[in-house]
């Protein structure tokens, strides 16, 4: 069985805890106590329907106000696959949320009100997960049973979509339309009668004929050591294993690889999983590795195949989403975390901003606020050995940490 | 080796990246452990985790005064044959020493009173990370919690001021006298956990599976009578039935459940297609809709 992770996107309103509800409902996912709290709290409010938004809707304030806040995290599973969804709210000011919970999907929904049709909203979450490079996009038209079940409608809706879709700069993200109504369940999981004019399948027939080899992304193996095993035992006396996960591409027994950033050569000696010796040490494994030769390797140390080195920097340009009320400014200070390694980093310049409907670029710009998105360039202390991101996920993506407040402010994709 | 072909490799790769980003990131972490299946399954997580090296933090269990017998004979056994360092601190200190109130009526639990306790171990040692076992999927304020979750001085979750986690990059950075929970199993369901206990083969209290007990019947839940923990009415009648826990928290809001599950993979089954939820079996969640996000600022875990 395989894991598929997914993030929702909509605005306000726009029926996305309500959709998820819906999921959850039909595919007998929502256990009897929690149906009981949801019926209650329905009657309590005097719906005469069940609010599957409920289900999610975790925090106090979120109940009072009847929107999400935060990221939450929804699971479920049907016979082919386990669903994690998180659920991002779509408020202007949550976008921080939205980048957040695509940075760990592989596929994403888009909700669309039906009867608002394409907003700047719509422009906000389109751009994100271009921006994030999420493989498989299903464009949900909502609330369709409010205009009576319309192919017009839907059509339009699809047209001026596509319109975005032209500027985008992930060409090769496939984009799926679906028209739905969550709130009585039309092609949510089962499809409907209500639309014969409509082809496809429904949103979940779609997401579980996805193929887990197509929407992650693969790139060359990158191997941060994380962590070195020292167990100074009597039966393991000489041990030094090198703790970390495998990115990208496989590492196998034998492999000539290079220590970065010493430049070190090795062969990788054994790998191990536990206390099991294995050939290879495939992509997101948590392994440990054992070289040939004694050499000085410590945590934020890189292990890479000979062939395939990464670029090696003090400096880089990079897409950051800021998600802090403080101002980011040039010559600015910053941690930049790097996977698991950290370095000291200074805002150099704003090369330029992307405009708040994503219509095109602002320059000239002195600061960054909350949830924009800028291309900005960083000098740092120590060289970092990094990727384009477009060619690699993890080894292309970085936090940034005030190192005041120790808060994570932002996240950048290196271009 | 395969690892990401299966759901559960990929959740178990995720929960060993996380205990080793604890130990490099950390200057004094802990493992909470409560001689539940989640904890017995990090107590996993962690021993492979650093095999062939041992596990570098100990464990501390917050213990009510209320525990069932099995689980602490269990914990114990289980340190001593993993050479774990065990720490143990008394909800009844607490309560001897005036810190806490001990609750009275039908209701009456400890489950409260346990936060004092462990904000107080978490001082007292100086630890800078604590983790626990639980998991996104239990309840829905804890489907917002983050992997790793910065408290303040005061042991608080501010949940709407929340660092956001993207990818895999976890910031520990914090302030001196702040500490960070963290929560390698937050992405598991209750299923993957006992898929991965019959899976490794793990050792879990007998009080998991089917057995006779006397219990008593009350809004519709099952208590244990055997001991004088749980309160019981006169009137309440005393049967015995087939029955087993599936959480194994403080006895006094723990409920059992009807069961013929006497192995793990009946378990399983039964999990597989159960209705109601885990925590449905606990009393403490039910006192309001928001129970558990209130436990949670104050420092719950």
């Amino acid at each position: 069985m395989e894991v598929l992770k997914i993030a929702t996107a909509g605005s306000v309103d726009d029926g996305k805890s309500t959709l998820i509800g819906r999921i959850l409902y039909d595919t007998k996912s929502l256990t009897t106590d929690k149906l009981e709290a949801i019926e209650k709290t329905s009657k309590q409010r005097g719906y005469d329907y069940l609010d599957f938004s409920l289900a999610t809707d975790g925090l106090v304030a979120e109940r009072e106000q009847g929107i999400t806040i935060d990221v939450a995290h929804i699971y479920f599973s049907t016979k082919k696959k386990s669903y994690i969804i998180a659920d991002t709210p779509g408020h202007v000011e949550y976008t921080r949320n939205m980048v957040t919970g695509a940075s760990t999907s592989q596929a994403s929904i888009i909700l669309i009100d039906a009867r608002k049709g394409v907003i700047e909203q719509t422009n906000r979450h389109f751009f994100i997960n271009n921006l994030l490079r999420i493989k498989d996009v299903v464009v949900a038209i909502n609330k369709m049973d409010l205009v009576d079940y319309s192919e017009e409608v839907y059509n339009k809706i699809k047209a001026d979509f596509s319109e975005l879709m032209s500027k985008r700069d992930y060409q090769d993200q496939k984009i799926t339309f679906i028209p739905v109504s969550a709130l009585k369940g039309d092609n949510v999981v089962n499809k409907s009668d209500a639309m014969p004019w409509y082809e496809g399948e429904a949103l979940l027939e779609h997401l579980e004929q996805l193929d887990k080899a197509d929407i992650f992304n693969v790139g060359t193996p990158r191997f941060p050591v994380q962590y070195v095993i020292r167990p100074k035992t009597e039966d393991f006396h000489d041990y030094r294993g090198y703790a970390g996960k495998v990115y990208g591409g496989d590492l196998s027994v034998g492999d000539d690889i290079i220590v970065l950033p010493s430049k070190t050569r090795s062969k990788i000696k054994d790998i191990y999983f536990y206390d099991e010796k294995y050939e290879t040490a495939s992509r997101r494994s948590s392994v440990t590795i054992t070289l040939e030769n004694d050499i000085n390797v410590s945590r934020g140390d890189m292990i890479v195949k000979e062939n395939d080195l990464p670029t090696i920097d003090k400096q880089f340009t990079a897409n950051v989403c800021w998600m802090d009320s403080d101002q980011l400014n040039p010559g600015g200070k910053y941690i930049v975390q790097h996977g698991i390694n950290k370095v000291l980093a200074k805002v150099d310049r704003i090369n330029h901003k992307i405009n708040p409907d994503y219509s095109g670029f602002e320059k000239d710009v002195t600061g960054l606020e909350i949830n924009d998105i800028a291309s900005v360039t960083f000098k740092l202390n120590k060289p970092i050995f990094y990727d384009q991101f477009r060619n690699h996920r993890t080894n292309g993506s970085f936090i940034l940490i005030d190192p005041q407040s120790n808060n994570t402010v932002g996240a950048g994709f290196i271009q | 080796m395969n690892k990401d072909t299966s759901h559960i490799n990929s959740l178990e790769n995720e929960a060993i990246y996380i205990m080793r980003e604890v130990a490099a990131q950390f200057e004094k972490p802990v493992l909470l452990f409560s001689g539940g299946k989640d904890s017995i399954t990090l107590v996993r997580l962690a021993v492979k985790a650093f095999y062939p090296a041992k596990v570098p933090f100990p464990l501390m269990h917050i213990d009510t005064g209320h525990n069932f017998p099995e689980t602490i004979e269990f914990r114990d056994r289980l340190c001593k044959e993993l050479g774990l360092e065990l720490i143990v601190r008394n909800v009844q200190d607490s309560i001897d020493e005036g810190k806490v109130k001990e609750e009275s009526g039908r209701y009456a639990s400890r489950n409260m009173l346990q936060t004092t306790t462990l904000l107080d171990a978490l001082e007292e040692f100086k630890f800078d990370a604590a983790i626990g076992g639980a998991r996104r999927d239990e309840e829905k304020a804890r489907a917002k919690e983050r992997i790793f979750s910065v408290r303040d001085d005061f042991g608080q979750w501010d949940e709407k001021n929340q660092r956001p986690e993207l990818f895999d990059m976890l910031n520990g950075d914090i302030d001196h006298g702040q500490n960070v929970r963290v929560f390698p199993i937050s992405n598991w369901t209750e299923l993957d956990v006992w898929s991965y206990i019959e899976k490794e083969n793990i050792e879990i209290p007998s009080i998991y599976f089917a057995h006779k007990r006397n219990v008593f019947l009350r809004d519709g839940m099952i208590w244990s009578a055997e001991d004088d923990v749980v309160y019981r009415d006169e009137n309440e009648e005393v049967v015995e039935k087939m029955v087993r826990f599936r959480t194994v928290g403080d006895m006094s809001c723990t409920a059992a459940v009807l069961s013929d599950a006497v192995s793990i993979s009946k378990v399983v089954e039964e999990i597989r297609d159960s209705t109601i939820s885990e925590r449905g079996a606990r009393i403490d969640d039910k006192r309001s809709e928001a129970a558990m996000e209130k436990r949670k600022q104050q420092g719950y875990f």
